[in-house]
């Protein structure tokens, strides 16, 4: 990887003005993905001594600062006790627990990765994240956006809540990025579901989630609807680690187990 | 650009490059048992600890290894030598190239998790790939390591 200059920033505004002076200047996270997705950079810019690495518990919500190592994130009970812990669930299926050391939130945030296990959890779980400049914005906001080069990401707010949840990641091996990953969350019989690596991009899947949300009761037939639904809206296709068809079965499949589980 | 590093107890400077990765830096200063495999973060044969988590030092850019302790295999030699013996004993070992970084993380584990259960054993070593042994050897022998370790603590 060719770098020019490295600088450990002593201010959030150095570092987005930085950010700003050359779009070669590039702000890292961990760095745990630089080998594969970066080969040239003027200035790398690191975080690590801003005090960004922190799991806060409020009355409403839990903050965590953008620097926070996915493990740390994975291992915290109070994260741990929403949404029947999916993100810790999620979490513990990247890779192995050495690159969960170095990798952060944040850096995992901003890669916008489509294999991402984590966005489809981030999506069903009322998450905020607060950029520098950009302010507060809802995770859903942020996945329409296109990928944000020229901001900081400092924080990301968990909204407390007492909702059920469901994780599920399907790959060849446990190493291996996902041929389709998705996560549910139900309150009050009020369903949120996305799914992700399909290989584009997680997205909520709105008419599924219509669709079950208009339902008095729900029947094996109405969950087999569901599951169609879900399929229609969700933009699948082939790649390399699984074809289209595959994939619609897949979420077909587990779809139906993830709402089963949740609605017992 | 130079940087400050304890490894294995001892301070150290080294001039490393901007975008350089510590694997590379380690061997380039005849820290060898830090293996290079796969150089992806795939295969943990590059594992070394990084204030005492272990870490892939193939993705950790050597920089953001200033003013920390790094601990290879040589670090940690009295409680690698136990577990040595477990490997010896259950047959967990051929080729041995895998064997420092799991030794490492075995020892993080260790210090981590004092009683880890079967599925927790596999879950933490997750990331460190052996081509030789099939991992039920190994797994054996660690769950030996952990509890001599339990007996003696």
């Amino acid at each position: 990887m060719e770098v020019n200059k490295f600088v450990e920033a002593k201010s959030i505004s150095e570092a987005y003005d930085l950010i700003k002076a050359d779009r070669l200047n590039k702000v890292i996270g961990g760095g745990a993905w630089l080998k594969i997705s970066m080969k040239k950079a003027k200035t790398l810019i690191s975080l690590d001594n801003l005090g960004l690495d922190y799991i806060k518990e409020e009355l409403d919500y839990i903050e965590v600062g953008a620097q926070t190592s996915l493990r740390k994130l994975e291992t915290n009970k109070s994260i741990k006790s929403l949404s029947s812990g999916i993100l810790s669930k999620a979490i513990n299926h990247i890779m192995g627990i050495t690159i969960r050391n170095i990798a952060t939130i944040g850096g995992s945030i901003m890669g916008k990765f489509a294999f991402s296990d984590l966005y489809p959890v981030l999506l069903v779980m009322n998450v905020k994240l607060t950029f520098f400049k950009l302010g507060e914005i809802s995770f859903e906001e942020y996945i329409d956006i296109p990928r944000v080069n020229d901001d900081i990401l400092v924080n990301i707010k968990f909204k407390k809540n007492d909702s059920l949840g469901y994780f599920k990641k399907v790959s060849k091996t446990a190493l291996d990025f996902a041929m389709i990953n998705m996560a549910i969350t139900t309150t009050n019989n009020n369903f949120k579901i996305a799914i992700g690596s399909k290989p584009s991009i997680a997205q909520l899947s709105k008419s599924t989630m219509k669709f079950l949300n208009s339902q008095d009761k729900l029947d094996d037939e109405k969950i087999e609807k569901a599951c169609d639904l879900a399929v229609e809206e969700s933009n699948i296709n082939s790649n390399v680690r699984a074809s289209k068809e595959y994939r619609e079965v897949l979420i077909k499949t587990y779809l139906k187990r993830g709402i089963k589980q949740v609605i017992k | 650009m130079k940087i400050n590093l304890k490894i294995n107890g001892i301070s150290k400077i080294l001039e490393v490059e901007p975008g350089e990765f510590l694997l590379d830096v380690l061997r380039r200063n005849n820290y060898l048992s830090v293996r290079r495999g796969c150089d992806n973060s795939s295969c943990g044969v590059c594992t070394v600890l990084f204030d005492n988590k272990p870490v892939p030092s193939c993705s950790l850019l050597a920089v953001k290894a200033n003013n920390h302790e790094i601990t290879t295999v040589e670090g940690i030699q009295e409680e690698a030598n136990k577990l040595a013996k477990c490997f010896g004993e259950y047959g967990a070992d051929q080729c041995g190239f895998c064997n420092p970084s799991m030794a490492l993380t075995v020892y993080a584990l260790k210090q981590e998790n004092k009683n880890a259960t079967d599925e927790e054993i596999k879950e933490y070593l997750v990331g460190n790939l052996c081509r030789c042994t099939g991992y039920v050897s190994q797994h054996k022998a660690i769950k030996k390591y952990l509890g001599e370790k339990n007996e003696s603590s």
